[in-house]
């Protein structure tokens, strides 16, 4: 009994030398050394980026409609709160001095000052009274309230009125921010999640040697686009089960469908984008993934690539959820333009514009780099894959893969 | 390259391959006739595979161009063609005549049909136990004879084998040869591979022998053969006469027998010489060469000749 114990824990050691030796000597090791600086990375990327992204989203202005005298008076209550509550916990103040602070209808205002308004305060600082989205004037009810009290230097409490608009350009544009953010996680998450399993996908072929039957009998790019498209399937049915049902689990939860923020392109056409968006982020990174996953050998180089390729994703998922807020920006372009980025930052743009022509566009451009990167997989794969005898096998997984 | 030859299967100009700057095939030329039953002969490492991918369109020459069954992309014709590689491989968790089936879907064979007659083969070729179970069940000489079965599933006008028989008994060597004979009786074109000299021998109309990434010879086997001379094995009584100077100056006896290349001369003067110069002759046999010596002798001048080449390289190389 402890013999064999023993003549197992021998052979595994002989098993751990030879894989931890093949593991540390090889190129791709390089790359799993500088994982964990992908999420350090990450980290401080992130964290800087929702710290601006919701900057950016929450960001409100308050136009002021009231006699000169009482607005300079307000903003200098601004000014003074600021400096001990700080910018963020004092709206932005915008000053209409074109409109009457009498008007009852303040809401023709809220978005046609040059920025889109959150809120108005009209009336007179004893008496104001704030017109916006009732959520929106929940929320600011009481800093106007604050603001007033201090622009009369705190005499008396201020009892502030209230005027509820259906909707405003600042409320849309929040929400529809929201539709755009949670479209991209959805995106991103999803195609995390599968995207990386086409890494391993011609490793049954390889090593139960099928491949040369396969491309011999069919082209590659057939083969390539064959693998990509069953996973893209498999994918498509997980998303289908998962989505009923979490669908049929929030129905469940909040007794009836939630009411969602509409995006920019209505709902029905943003959940199709949402699919085809999809799509196009699966091939694209799949295609990559299946072209460097062509070019290991074995499961383990499977294993060794998996970490860098996550992390890559990452980048260039940051790059897509830090353009959301920068709309028609260089950095939205590029993120847009970009193919591995553009399936993300698209579907932020549909929650956001409701031109439908761009999507064509987009989903044109995306599926031409896919063919490019299959094309250039499959270039590769018959350079360095096909080769008969061990020289082929013996060549570094890196070399491989840069086709050096 | 010129007008195809539309009696040709495959033909190849010039083709070359390279690998890391290193040569695997080095201006080939081939001319397979339709029908025929062709062997491509050679050591390990002699550039039969690299050859055969070339042709078959899995990967492309550097140089050069070649044809099969008249297209320069050898993949469009891939439904005409059945291709049995070197490395074994099949899926192995599908059922054994699922497998034939799925080889033949990927030559375009209805999956329907190609299920049907994977079945069907594998009752004719004695294997009617095994069409249910999974591949990873079969033992290896199974397996082989399943993707061979794939191979020709859906009856292709060529046929390409990489060193068919290689991991096979003596039993299934002989059912491979009975089958080959049997599809190029029925037109089909073979071509295969080999380092296992008798079984071209047996099969092949004609042959090309590779060495070093190139063909010193491509023709008939008995051209082959004809490239040497006959042997001669003599046993006389005598050890020296005047009968002596009818045998090479060189000859030397093992006890009383003899042993050397039948002179220019031919039989008959060698004859009677021995006669008339009273060797006594016991036993007098003239063997015509086999394949195997040609080949040997053929692929050794050409390892010859390449390492020749290589020398006066380096010797150029030193002096520059």
């Amino acid at each position: 009994m402890m013999e064999s114990f023993m003549e197992t824990i021998r052979a595994a050691f002989v098993i751990a030398r030879r894989d931890f030796t093949a593991i540390i000597f090889s190129k791709s090791f390089f790359f799993f050394l500088l994982g964990p600086l992908f999420p350090l990375i990450i980290g401080l990327a992130a964290g800087g980026l929702g710290k601006q992204v919701n900057q950016d989203i929450d960001r409100s202005v308050i136009g002021i409609a009231l006699p000169e005298d009482q607005a300079e008076k307000l903003v200098d209550a601004r000014a003074s709160l600021v400096k001990s509550l700080g910018e963020n916990a004092i709206p932005e103040l915008l000053l209409l001095p074109d409109v009457s602070p009498d008007d009852p209808d303040m809401v023709q205002y809220l978005d046609s000052a040059e920025k889109p308004l959150t809120a108005i305060i009209s009336n007179s600082l004893e008496q104001p009274r704030l017109s916006g989205a009732e959520r929106d004037v929940k929320r600011w009810k009481g800093r106007t309230a604050l603001l007033a009290e201090t622009a009369l230097s705190g005499s008396s409490p201020v009892a502030v009125h209230t005027d509820f608009v259906a909707a405003t350009g600042s409320s849309k544009k929040r929400t529809q921010l929201a539709t755009a953010q949670g479209g991209q996680v959805i995106l991103i998450l999803l195609t995390m999640i599968l995207a990386g399993m086409v890494l391993s996908n011609l490793v049954e072929e390889k090593t139960n040697k099928i491949i040369e039957v396969l491309a011999a009998a069919i082209p590659m790019d057939a083969i390539f686009l064959g693998k990509l498209f069953a996973m893209l399937g498999m994918a498509l049915v997980g998303i289908t089960v998962w989505s009923s049902l979490g669908f049929v689990g929030v129905t469940a939860i909040s007794s009836g469908i939630p009411n969602l923020p509409p995006p920019a392109v209505g709902w029905p056409i943003f959940c199709v984008l949402l699919v085809l968006y999809f799509s196009m982020a699966y091939l694209l990174l799949g295609s990559l993934f299946l072209g460097i996953g062509a070019m290991a050998t074995t499961v383990r180089e499977v294993q060794t690539l998996s970490m860098p390729v996550t992390m890559g994703q990452l980048l260039v998922f940051f790059l897509a959820a830090y353009s959301v807020t920068k709309l028609g920006e260089p950095v939205e372009w590029f993120a847009v333009l970009f193919p591995f980025s553009s399936p993300f930052a698209m579907i932020a743009r549909a929650a956001q514009m409701d031109n439908i022509w761009q999507h064509g566009l987009a989903l044109i451009w995306q599926a031409m780099f896919t063919l490019i990167i299959i094309r250039f997989s499959v270039m590769l794969f018959k350079k360095n894959v096909m080769k008969s005898g061990q020289s082929a096998r013996k060549k570094p997984l890196w070399r491989r893969v840069t086709g050096a | 390259m010129s007008a195809v030859n539309t009696e040709n299967a495959i033909e190849a100009r010039n083709i070359v391959k390279r690998f890391d700057g290193e040569t695997a095939v080095d201006g080939i030329d081939l001319d397979i006739k339709k029908g025929s039953i062709f062997g491509i002969l050679g050591p390990n490492g002699a550039g039969k595979t690299t050859t055969l991918r070339m042709l078959l369109g899995i990967i492309d020459p550097d140089e050069g161009e070649r044809t099969l069954l008249g297209s320069l992309d050898p993949i469009s014709k891939a439904h005409q063609v059945g291709y049995l590689p070197e490395e074994r491989g099949l899926y192995q968790s599908m059922k054994a005549y699922d497998a034939i089936a799925f080889m033949g879907a990927l030559r375009g064979l209805p999956l329907n049909e190609g299920r049907a007659r994977g079945k069907q083969m594998m009752e004719d070729h004695g294997l009617g136990d095994a069409i249910d179970k999974q591949i990873r069940a079969l033992s290896k000489g199974m397996a082989q004879t399943v993707q061979l079965l794939g191979t020709i599933v859906h009856d292709p006008d060529l046929i390409i084998l990489d060193e068919p028989f290689s991991g096979l008994d003596a039993l299934n060597q002989g059912k491979l040869e009975r089958l080959i004979r049997g599809q190029a009786d029925k037109g089909v074109t073979v071509i295969f591979s080999t380092h296992v000299i008798a079984h071209a021998e047996r099969l092949c109309e004609e042959i090309a022998i590779v060495a070093h990434g190139k063909i010193p010879f491509m023709g008939k086997v008995s051209t082959a053969r004809d490239r040497l001379r006959p042997q001669v094995h003599l046993e006389t009584r005598e050890l020296d006469g005047p009968w002596r100077s009818a045998i090479p100056a060189d000859c030397r006896p093992l006890g009383h027998n003899w042993h050397f290349t039948l002179p220019q001369t031919g039989v008959e003067p060698l004859l009677e010489a021995l006669i008339q110069g009273k060797a006594g002759i016991e036993s007098l046999s003239i063997e015509r060469p086999g394949l195997h010596d040609a080949f040997v002798h053929i692929a050794g001048e050409a390892v010859a000749k390449k390492m020749d080449e290589d020398a006066a390289r380096d010797s150029v190389g030193e002096a520059a």
